[in-house]
């Protein structure tokens, strides 16, 4: 039967990379402990990964894959040491320096065995390093965290595959040469690298929650994945409110990806979303999260309170009963911490909706000299709003014309003159001076 | 991908038999596991059928209320895991390593709406992107 034995392998394959999947970032981890080069070790595990590829399609899938991965990776790791070994023989003087090693050789074994549970989180904290550049950490995290290929992450972020291939030569190059210590960050250290943790997963999922495009492996994964990484850095580092905090935020943000997307692919705003397609399994453990990070019983940090804010929407039936004096104080707790302009305008937004128009139009007006919205289209946008909503029909067509001139998108345009249009003839006054 | 693991249920479960400490430690394990993993979205074991009931519906009167506990034992339901993973394979793999010695696990897929990508053309993605700003900016999000 032509064709049984191809489908088969492919079937063996997917298995292959399921495994893969499941059992890379442990495999990684500890072979970098034991190898002391994160390179290496992903080497030497990709040979595994290959050994198993060409094997499994005839011997079937072991028993227990995972281990069967690891034994595998450990004698060639074991093989590279010794041809290492021998190289270092013929070229350097035997010596005390050699039996040493000898006698430390069967540790060395013995430690591939033993399964470290900090070994993952070590290896988030070397993936998402300082030294690196963004993309790198980004690209590394997927990599060796995710278990996700080169290919499958060049798809996600839309870039060349080699260039992704580059990235991650390159970052593990650079691990090497700044000679990264495979060691968790202690102190304030260790504060700093969480925050570089944290930063490399919440931009993985933002490159999914606003980049739904058409690719084949469809930005809703890419989310998906982000929030898997998430919540293991969260089960690794169970002390701290701030990982838990981005975890409440991101399961939050991905309850509503289904109804941020209408019938033909249009995007639907939160205010207009079909609350009953939001996901309740999500939601309920974004609460759980948020409450993790609350019961901390320290602040929360800035992921903290864009959690707490999501979960007022959340918890809100519709858009009238949400608590919007709540989001207004968590907006201005999250400024005191996480000071922007953008910030302040979400802050305003919600003191209009809680505490009525004038008293949002107050704050939207001490935005409107700041350098950075100067060319911000929701500027004008959310003050033509407000100032709608006060009856002062003259101003808001200003603003609405003002913000349409702003845009360069043609839709969005259109809307803003559509409301600029809704406000009626201008002025009296205004067409005279004409 | 989402699917939910299906644990049917034994002559010891439908009797209330509890389990023993080492399969309970064993059990803890592989839940461990799975949350360490970042799949395990939910997990819960069910009481005995007999502590159940069935509502029957019928389009000529009001539903029907059918105590437990049913007699076919292994088609009742005794436990279940909701894991969201990237693959069927992944599930079954994971499925695999479930501490248990003998019974029947079921899985299936969960219907959810994270296949609505395709919908999507390429020209939409600057728009999606202007409207999540503006989602932002008015909306807290």
């Amino acid at each position: 039967m032509p064709g049984a034995g191809t489908a088969m392998t492919a079937d063996v394959h997917r298995v292959v990379d399921a495994v893969w999947r499941m059992e890379s970032a442990k495999l990684v981890g500890a072979l970098t402990r034991v190898t002391g080069d994160v390179g290496l070790a992903e080497e030497l595990a990709q040979d595994a990964l290959v050994a198993a590829l060409e094997r499994w399609p005839e011997s079937g899938v072991p028993a227990k894959p995972g281990a069967w991965l690891m034994a595998t990776a450990k004698h060639r790791a074991i093989d590279t040491f010794r041809r290492a070994e021998r190289l270092e023989r013929k070229t350097t003087e035997l010596g005390r320096e050699l039996a040493d090693r000898e006698q430390a050789e069967p540790d060395w074994t013995a430690a591939l065995d033993e399964v470290v549970e900090d070994d993952v989180l070590r290896l988030v904290f070397i993936s998402c390093h300082p030294v690196l550049s963004r993309e790198a950490r980004v690209a590394l995290t997927l990599r060796l965290i995710g278990g996700l290929a080169t290919e499958e992450i060049a798809r996600a972020f839309l870039v060349a595959e080699p260039t992704v291939a580059q990235r991650i030569v390159r970052a593990k190059r650079t691990l090497t040469a700044a000679r990264v210590p495979f060691e968790l960050p202690t102190g304030a250290d260790f504060t700093a690298r969480l925050s570089s943790v944290l930063e490399v997963v919440y931009l993985i999922f933002n490159e999914g929650y606003s980049a739904t495009t058409g690719a084949s492996w469809t930005r809703p994964a890419l989310c998906q994945e982000a929030l898997r990484l998430g919540r293991i850095v969260a089960e690794l580092t169970p002390a701290e409110p701030e990982v838990h905090g981005l975890v409440a935020l991101l399961e939050i943000q991905a309850s509503r990806l289904a109804a941020r997307i209408g019938p033909d692919g249009e995007p639907v705003l939160l205010t207009d979303q079909n609350r009953s397609r939001w996901d309740r399994v999500l939601i309920g453990r974004g609460l759980a999260a948020l409450r993790r990070a609350e019961q901390a019983g320290r602040p929360l940090g800035p992921y903290g309170l864009q959690a707490a804010i999501a979960a007022c929407h959340a918890r809100a039936a519709s858009v009238e009963e949400t608590d919007w004096l709540r989001i207004a104080a968590l907006y201005e707790a999250l400024a005191e911490v996480a000071p922007s302009p953008v910030v302040e305008l979400n802050r305003a937004v919600a003191v209009s909706r809680g505490y009525g128009p004038a008293a949002g139009l107050e704050l939207v007006d001490a935005l409107t000299d700041v350098p950075a919205l100067r060319g911000y289209h929701l500027l004008p946008s959310v003050r033509g709003d407000l100032l709608v909503q006060l009856g002062r029909l003259d101003e808001a067509r200003a603003e609405f014309e003002r913000a349409a001139s702003l845009t360069r998108n043609e839709r969005e345009q259109a809307l803003l003159l559509d409301r600029a249009a809704a406000c009626g003839p201008a002025g009296r006054r205004l067409e005279a001076e004409a | 991908m989402r699917f939910m693991v299906i644990v049917k249920a034994s002559e010891d479960s439908e009797n209330g038999v509890l389990p023993t400490e080492q399969e309970l430690a064993e059990m803890g394990a592989y839940n461990e596991e799975l949350v360490k993993a970042g799949i395990m979205l939910a997990g819960e074991g069910l009481h005995p059928s007999s502590k159940g009931a069935r509502v029957r519906f019928s389009k000529d009167s009001t539903p029907t209320v059918v105590d437990g506990p049913f007699a076919e034992t292994k088609e009742l339901v005794a436990g279940f895991w909701i894991l969201e993973v990237s693959s069927r394979e992944e599930v079954l793999e994971w499925v695999k390593k479930i501490p248990f010695r003998d019974g029947e696990v079921e899985v299936r897929q969960v219907f959810t709406a994270d296949d609505f990508g395709d919908a999507l053309t390429p020209e939409l993605r600057e728009q999606e992107d202007r409207q999540r700003a503006t989602v932002a900016a008015q909306h807290g999000e």
